[in-house]
């Protein structure tokens, strides 16, 4: 469903019983921040600008994913409700977490499948799928539910990519995801995210890395319509090759 | 929508539950209802909901004042301090101070007046030996704020903290303490000062009336009260840009600069229901103030009001 935007108009709203209302409207999934046509553009603008000048805040790369992803995310849906094992996936609502995954299982899997290949890819990276920011301006829940599972699937595709999270391993990364989802925040982080590259490195880029993700995600099947939670025994190889993902150089 | 609403009542859970709880346990007599900008709420809620907001701004407060005001909040600022224009030996109390911009602009000013108290005295005494020009320089050194003192007190632990540090950070020491307390309920005895100072502050004060009986307390008989605040725009014309720009600007600042939307929009929505001018004049009356008067900065963007404790 769609929220109406709040025009700041003063209106004092009974909290009890509903619950307290964060906006002049209903939001429509907890963290929910209605937000004006107007407010959205200026939120796209200063946090392309922020992200840019300081990489570190992570939190502005994903308000500009869901401040410009109006067009790229309607889409992605589309492909995932077209699609069994996505249609199964918008149903179900996975949601990758530490408190839903289970760690010690997956470390005991076989070398080389997904689950086992995904714990290493966490612990060598030192990150966690919990890190993930929660959307707050998508103004549809079930769009909402998207732009949360392709946050959540991004370190499965460095983990797929055989990439390391460094802003070379991250560009690349970005690359594949840009041409796999459309998010226009996925295509400025491609463009403008080697700006912070020395130049050996964007060469290997240039040369190597990104013919190689553009190549893959071409040929590659929806990554939002795996059900990765349904594969973690899998072999990473078998997967990428049922995927489309070319062999990491 | 109605579809929505089981969903939202399950989401909102622990508060929503323990009023409800709270209200039949109670039986007739609910807790008091008032507003957290333009949501409803009690207001124990609403201080916790508050102390919430500013331990979360805290660290960016100054940036984000400078970001939404364009840098003019330090003009206002400038004007409140020369309006009270204090002589060396002036007692402040600047409650709500937080990081501490009216008390070290208090401490500049006095220091300036006090320099040129003594440069106007030692015009006047050219015929001085040098035993008693030492001495005056000496004098200079241990009293350049001439006795002057101001209290910071503020609620919230965070807000201090960071005034604390900009006070290391800018040298300010002499003359100046920080303590812990609450608008509504002053820790100090009565007739104590002689300015009592609260910027942008007293909107956030649940009670305020209580809050204007404790500024009345606490000062000295012929003491003054000084309130800079958030107040209404006639202006037709203006008043909508303003609505225009702090509905729709502020929070995405806040969302972009300090990562924090909701705190920001909370800024906003209580600038809207602060009373306004000749409301709080009223109030300030009824706390028993004399020549209780106001001044607009910005056409009414920004107001100052004045009274005597008489």
């Amino acid at each position: 469903g769609r929220a109406c935007l709040s025009h700041g108009e003063p209106r004092a709203r009974h909290g009890r019983g509903e619950g307290e209302e964060e906006e002049g409207c209903y939001w429509l999934y907890p963290g929910h921040i209605p937000t004006s046509p107007l407010q959205k553009a200026l939120l796209a603008a200063g946090s392309a600008f922020m992200a840019l000048s300081d990489p570190y805040r992570h939190d502005m790369v994903a308000v500009l994913g869901e401040t410009t992803g109006c067009l790229a995310l309607p889409n992605l849906r589309d492909k995932m409700k077209h699609h069994p094992e996505g249609y199964r996936i918008l149903q179900e609502r996975p949601r990758i977490r530490l408190s839903t995954l289970d760690m010690a299982r997956l470390r005991g899997l076989p070398d080389g499948t997904l689950g086992r290949e995904y714990v290493r890819f966490l612990e060598d990276n030192k990150v966690s799928p919990d890190t993930r920011m929660p959307p707050k301006f998508v103004d549809d829940e079930e769009l909402a539910y998207v732009i949360q599972r392709y946050r959540e699937v991004h370190d499965l595709m460095h983990t797929l990519l055989g990439m390391p999270t460094n802003m070379l391993g991250e560009v690349v990364v970005k690359w594949f995801e840009a041409i796999q989802t459309g998010l226009p925040m996925c295509v400025l982080g491609a463009a403008f995210g080697p700006v912070h590259l020395s130049a050996r490195k964007l060469q290997v880029l240039a040369t190597e890395l990104v013919p190689w993700a553009v190549r893959s995600a071409r040929n590659a099947s929806c990554i939002l319509n795996v059900y990765y939670e349904q594969r973690w025994e899998q072999a990473v190889e078998s997967l990428r090759e049922e995927i489309g993902i070319f062999p990491p150089p | 929508a109605a579809g929505l609403c089981p969903c939202r009542a399950l989401l909102t859970g622990r508060s929503g539950a323990l009023r409800a709880f709270c209200g039949s346990v109670r039986g007739l007599a609910a807790a008091p209802e008032t507003h957290f900008g333009f949501q409803t709420v009690t207001e124990e809620e609403r201080r916790e909901k508050i102390y919430k907001v500013f331990e979360s701004v805290a660290k960016k407060y100054d940036v984000m004042n400078d970001s939404m005001t364009l840098g003019i909040h330090r003009v206002w600022k400038d004007i409140l301090v020369h309006k009270m224009n204090p002589s060396p030996g002036t007692l402040l109390l600047d409650v709500a101070g937080g990081t501490g911009d009216i008390a070290f602009r208090f401490i500049n000013y006095v220091r300036s007046v006090r320099k040129h108290q003594l440069q106007q005295k030692l015009k006047h005494h050219q015929n001085l030996s040098w035993q008693e020009i030492s001495e005056s320089y000496q004098e200079d050194k241990s009293k350049s704020l001439g006795d002057s003192q101001v209290v910071v007190c503020d609620i919230n632990k965070e807000m201090l903290k960071v005034g604390k540090q900009k006070a290391q950070h800018l040298g300010y020491s002499e003359g100046l303490s920080w303590v812990l307390g609450n608008a509504e309920e002053l820790p100090f005895d009565d007739d104590q000062f002689d300015v009592y100072t609260i910027a942008f502050g007293i909107r956030n004060v649940t009670r305020i009336d209580l809050a204007l009986q404790e500024a009345y307390r606490v000062l000295k008989p012929g003491g003054r009260f000084l309130c800079l605040e958030f107040s209404h725009v006639n202006n037709p014309l203006l008043s909508r840009l303003y609505d225009l720009y702090s509905f729709q600007v502020i929070p995405v600042l806040g969302e972009v600069i300090a990562g924090d939307w909701k705190s920001y929009q909370y800024l906003v929505e209580s600038i809207r229901r602060f009373p306004a001018q000749e409301e709080f004049t009223a109030m300030i009356e009824d706390a028993g103030f004399f020549k209780v008067d106001y001044q607009n900065l910005n056409w009414g963007i920004v107001a100052i009001h004045s009274g005597f404790k008489l």
